[in-house]
């Protein structure tokens, strides 16, 4: 979706303020806010892209006003909503007022090394070759799907150089509605910075992109 | 909410007159999501302690000072990341495919993630509040130069500056060049130059002396 977490190359955002010694967490409820989103994805198995989009998926002043953690609070509440983990009147009340869902399994501290140890891997078997290769020079599409993509929005319809080729990776487009991992290709893509942001811009700047196959044609 | 969380018995004892509306909501859903039987507090306990006592830039700093002081061990993170990174422990999570970038005298390399907030946790831990806000993620990719003064760098205006959005499941480190005056150091001694900023491109390494 063409929202307001697309932020590169956006103006009128400000200088960036690094906070000196910044804490890792500021404040309790960040550091819960976290843990219940972690933790939840092994009984609510939903999905890194579903997660995404639940976040990002969001009127721009609503993404603009919360802090990271509040939109990672909100994306947790709707993917339970959604699947009746928890109801709404449960939120609002703030106490348990329906029965829970029989769930598979649930993060035991147990488990907590081990699941973060293995991860996530997105590499999957490669079911057909590659389309490109290093070197290559594609074009990224001008596409504006209403649903969750990775290829962000300054890049499309640019042209770039292939530069590095990573296998076949779950296809975010697709793996965030639910339709399956769908692995394609992926490639960095790197484009001049003057192609990106016109005539007067930087000229010493690239910008890499992982992009996936289906973003990309041959140029 | 407010008003409900009031009357539950469970938090009479509290008082939430300094607590805003989302420190509610955060304890109202633990309590919910535990009560349903979903989460387990102790493991809450693990998750918070790992990131924030356990996994964090002085892993980074070891692969960087590890990489400045062992020739073949550098030649491995910079061929295949993931699997050099694990010789030290390192792994998991938001890591599963790292890549490093390697400044040069000629380049410069800058991490971001336009999109949301993808960062190498098991090297670097979680990201800081500036990498997740709309200033760095707007600005990175078209005005490099001008978020490097945000954090006091300048750069000659001759080195080339090479962005890379983190926009799939690949993670970047910088690999920062090693400060001068500082060859024959430890790998310890050298890890305590290796700052986070500069694992990201928005920073570089301390100088001997100022560690």
């Amino acid at each position: 979706m063409d929202g307001a977490h697309d932020m590169g190359g956006i103006d009128g955002y400000g200088p960036v303020k690094p906070e000196p010694n910044e804490p890792v967490f500021h404040g309790e409820w960040e550091r819960r806010a976290f843990a219940l989103t972690l933790a939840m994805g092994t009984p609510g198995g939903w999905n890194i892209d579903m997660s995404r989009f639940a976040r990002e998926n969001r009127p721009a002043d609503d993404y603009l006003s919360k802090s990271y953690y509040q939109i990672w609070l909100a994306g947790l509440e709707r993917l339970m909503l959604e699947r009746g983990l928890v109801a709404q009147d449960e939120i609002a009340a703030g106490r348990v007022l329906h029965p829970a869902r029989p769930v598979e399994r649930t993060l035991t501290p147990e488990r907590v090394a081990v699941t973060l140890g293995r991860g996530g891997p997105t590499e999957r078997e490669a079911t057909a070759p590659a389309k490109f290769k290093v070197g290559d020079r594609v074009r990224a599409k001008d596409i504006h799907p209403p649903t969750h993509t990775r290829l962000p929005h300054y890049a499309r319809g640019h042209l770039g150089t292939v530069e590095l080729v990573h296998g076949c990776h779950v296809f975010p487009d697709t793996n965030a509605q639910g339709q399956g991992e769908n692995p394609q290709w992926l490639y960095t893509v790197r484009f001049e910075g003057r192609d990106l942001w016109g005539e007067g811009s930087d000229p010493t700047i690239t910008v890499s992109v992982d992009a996936f196959e289906p973003y990309l044609e041959s140029a | 909410m407010l008003a409900a969380m009031s009357e539950h018995d469970h938090h009479h004892d509290h008082d939430h007159s300094d607590l805003s509306e989302t420190e509610l909501r955060v304890r109202a859903l633990e309590t919910i999501l535990t009560e349903k039987g979903y989460v387990d507090p102790a493991a809450l306990d693990l998750l918070i302690e790992t990131y924030e006592k356990k996994v964090g830039p002085r892993n980074g700093a070891r692969v960087v000072a590890r990489a400045w002081t062992d020739p073949s061990f550098r030649e491995r993170l910079l061929k295949d990341a993931t699997p050099a990174i694990r010789e030290l422990g390192y792994a998991g999570r938001q890591g599963e495919h790292i890549i490093a970038v390697e400044n040069t005298p000629e380049t410069h390399n800058m991490v971001v993630c336009t999109l949301c907030s993808c960062y190498p946790w098991p090297v670097l831990g979680l990201p800081p509040v500036w990498y997740k806000s709309a200033p760095y993620r707007s600005r990175a990719v078209n005005d490099p130069r001008g978020v490097l003064r945000d954090f006091g760098v300048a750069l000659p205006e001759t080195t080339k500056i090479r962005i890379w959005d983190s926009t799939a499941e690949i993670r970047y480190i910088v690999l920062p060049m090693q400060p001068q005056g500082t060859s024959g150091w430890s790998e310890d001694k050298l890890a305590d130059l290796v700052t986070r900023d500069s694992m990201i491109g928005t920073g570089l390494p301390k100088r001997p002396g100022s560690a």
